[in-house]
């Protein structure tokens, strides 16, 4: 079964969509270290602040999308549901080991701890195993369909589960600050800080969003690929045909993953 | 529903001729009471809470091992293509393992509460503890079936299991642990709320369980 190659049709939108990201993250960092003043409190620490919670956003953002993909699978069966739900959970893992990672250097000079078994960080490390376990089932089910079958599994249930962590922790224990942004009475920050923050969200927003796009582009080239492989081997093909298939493939995939 | 007891019945009575899960599975959960001790100190102190915690480690250990065999032993033997094959939906045999795995658990529990409460002297007997223990065997059983579906087609099945069980099933780990202690700090009537959650819980994870597992069964 052939597929149109999605590289193809979407060259330039993708490409103003990655310079977009460009401009507008070096906006945001800019902002973040030299237009945003020095917290009174926190000093120069607090600016971390602009880098961590987009992370955070988007390591639930991807989970969501994880959620999506999975169901779209489970009903349609579609590969491409799936290489979407694959690609938004490896971005998912590395956004959320850096929410883990630059909270805890937050955490560090502020609480004066790494750690704290409170209800958002304790929920973002139980979401960064569920990533890990998503990887695992895909890893050690043997064959590319049972795979995607009992990945989507872990994707539906894993991200139903993550709110009702949330929750449970909370009630456990909780130590965490209450979010400044979205207090009822409105944001709580200086306007140039809250300014600082979402040029940083919707930079690294469309950063993800740009991720997805070449992601699922290059899981789509490993998927044809595989495929291709597969039909060379059981074809009757002599070593000329073969060779031949090899090298267009080759040169498609390089095609998808360079732009 | 008579499928689902047909199904539920034939698990029992492999078990019951066979014995091969159940028994370990008991030993297992005593073994574990009797490590609790040298790993926390449970007879002198404030001894509630990892009394509490170390009853449902070894609830979770033991229901670990007889639920990632409990699909697992129908792949090896070949009975699971059978098990396909009746003319029963995904779902209906969904509930049968479910509902025998969650007798497996009762089963386990019933015979180390007393041991527990006979070594540790905490007051694990009561009735209330068993309504906990209900409802947490319910959704550990819940989730459990359906990992144990996962893991049995898959390679190390042993690890898979606990890998994706465990940080799933964390909200009944929670539930149950802090209901539990509330109860062995003689509060039983703070330990309702924590009930009504793991019900909530439980039919959140059975019913996601049970709509999903066609995906698992299918090939």
């Amino acid at each position: 079964m052939m597929q149109r190659n999605p590289a193809g049709r979407s060259d330039t939108l993708v490409q103003g969509l990655g310079l977009l990201t460009v401009a507008v993250l070096t906006l945001g960092i800019f902002m973040a270290f030299v237009y945003a003043p020095t917290d009174r409190d926190q000093g120069d620490a607090q600016r971390i602040f602009y880098i961590h919670v987009p992370m955070a956003w988007l390591a639930y953002l991807a989970m969501g999308v994880v959620l999506v993909g999975s169901v779209g699978y489970m009903w349609k069966r579609s590969e491409r549901m799936d290489r979407l739900a694959r690609s938004s959970a490896e971005l998912g893992f590395l956004f959320t080991t850096l929410v883990l990672i630059t909270g805890s250097l937050w955490g560090r000079p502020i609480w004066n701890t790494w750690w704290q078994w409170e209800a958002r960080l304790t929920t973002t490390l139980v979401l960064w195993f569920i990533f890990i376990g998503y990887f695992m089932v895909r890893a050690y089910a043997g064959d590319r369909e049972r795979g995607a079958r009992y990945a989507a599994v872990l994707g539906i249930i894993g991200a139903i589960d993550v709110p009702i962590i949330h929750q449970s922790v909370k009630w456990w224990r909780t130590l965490h600050p209450e979010p400044i942004v979205l207090d009822t009475g409105g944001p709580n920050l200086p306007d140039s800080m809250l300014a600082t923050l979402v040029v940083c969200f919707i930079g690294f927003t469309l950063l993800y969003a740009y991720l997805l796009v070449q992601k699922t582009r290059v899981e789509w080239a490993r998927d044809m690929l595989a495929e291709r492989e597969l039909t060379a081997l059981l074809s009757p093909a002599t070593d000329a045909t073969d060779r031949r298939v090899a090298g267009s493939v080759t040169h498609e995939v390089s095609g998808a993953a360079e732009d | 529903m008579r499928k689902v007891w047909s199904l539920v019945w034939k698990d029992l009575l492999v078990e019951f001729r066979g014995r091969e899960f159940l028994g370990a599975m008991v030993v297992f959960a005593l073994i574990t009471i009797v490590t609790l001790n040298f790993a926390f100190d449970l007879i002198r102190g404030d001894r509630e809470a990892p009394g509490a915690g170390g009853l449902w480690i070894a609830f979770l250990f033991a229901g670990m091992l007889g639920l990632g065999r409990s699909l697992a032993v129908e792949r090896d033997r070949g009975t699971l293509e059978g098990l396909t094959l009746c003319p029963v939906d995904a779902g209906t045999i969904f509930l049968g393992k479910f509902i025998s795995n969650v007798l497996f658990i009762v089963i386990v529990q019933a015979v180390s509460l007393p041991v527990f409460y006979a070594l540790y002297n905490l007051p694990s007997l009561r009735p209330m503890v068993f309504l906990i223990a209900l409802v947490g065997a319910v959704g550990f059983a819940g989730l459990g079936t359906l990992f144990s579906a996962v893991a049995a087609s898959s390679r190390a099945r042993e690890i898979l299991m606990p890998l994706l069980l465990f940080p799933l099933a964390i909200p009944l780990v929670i539930g149950t642990v802090r209901a539990t202690t509330l109860i062995f700090q003689g509060e039983s009537g703070d330990a309702w709320p924590w009930f009504n959650l793991l019900a909530a819980f439980d039919v959140i994870f059975v019913t996601l369980s049970y709509v999903v597992f066609d995906l698992v069964l299918e090939e």
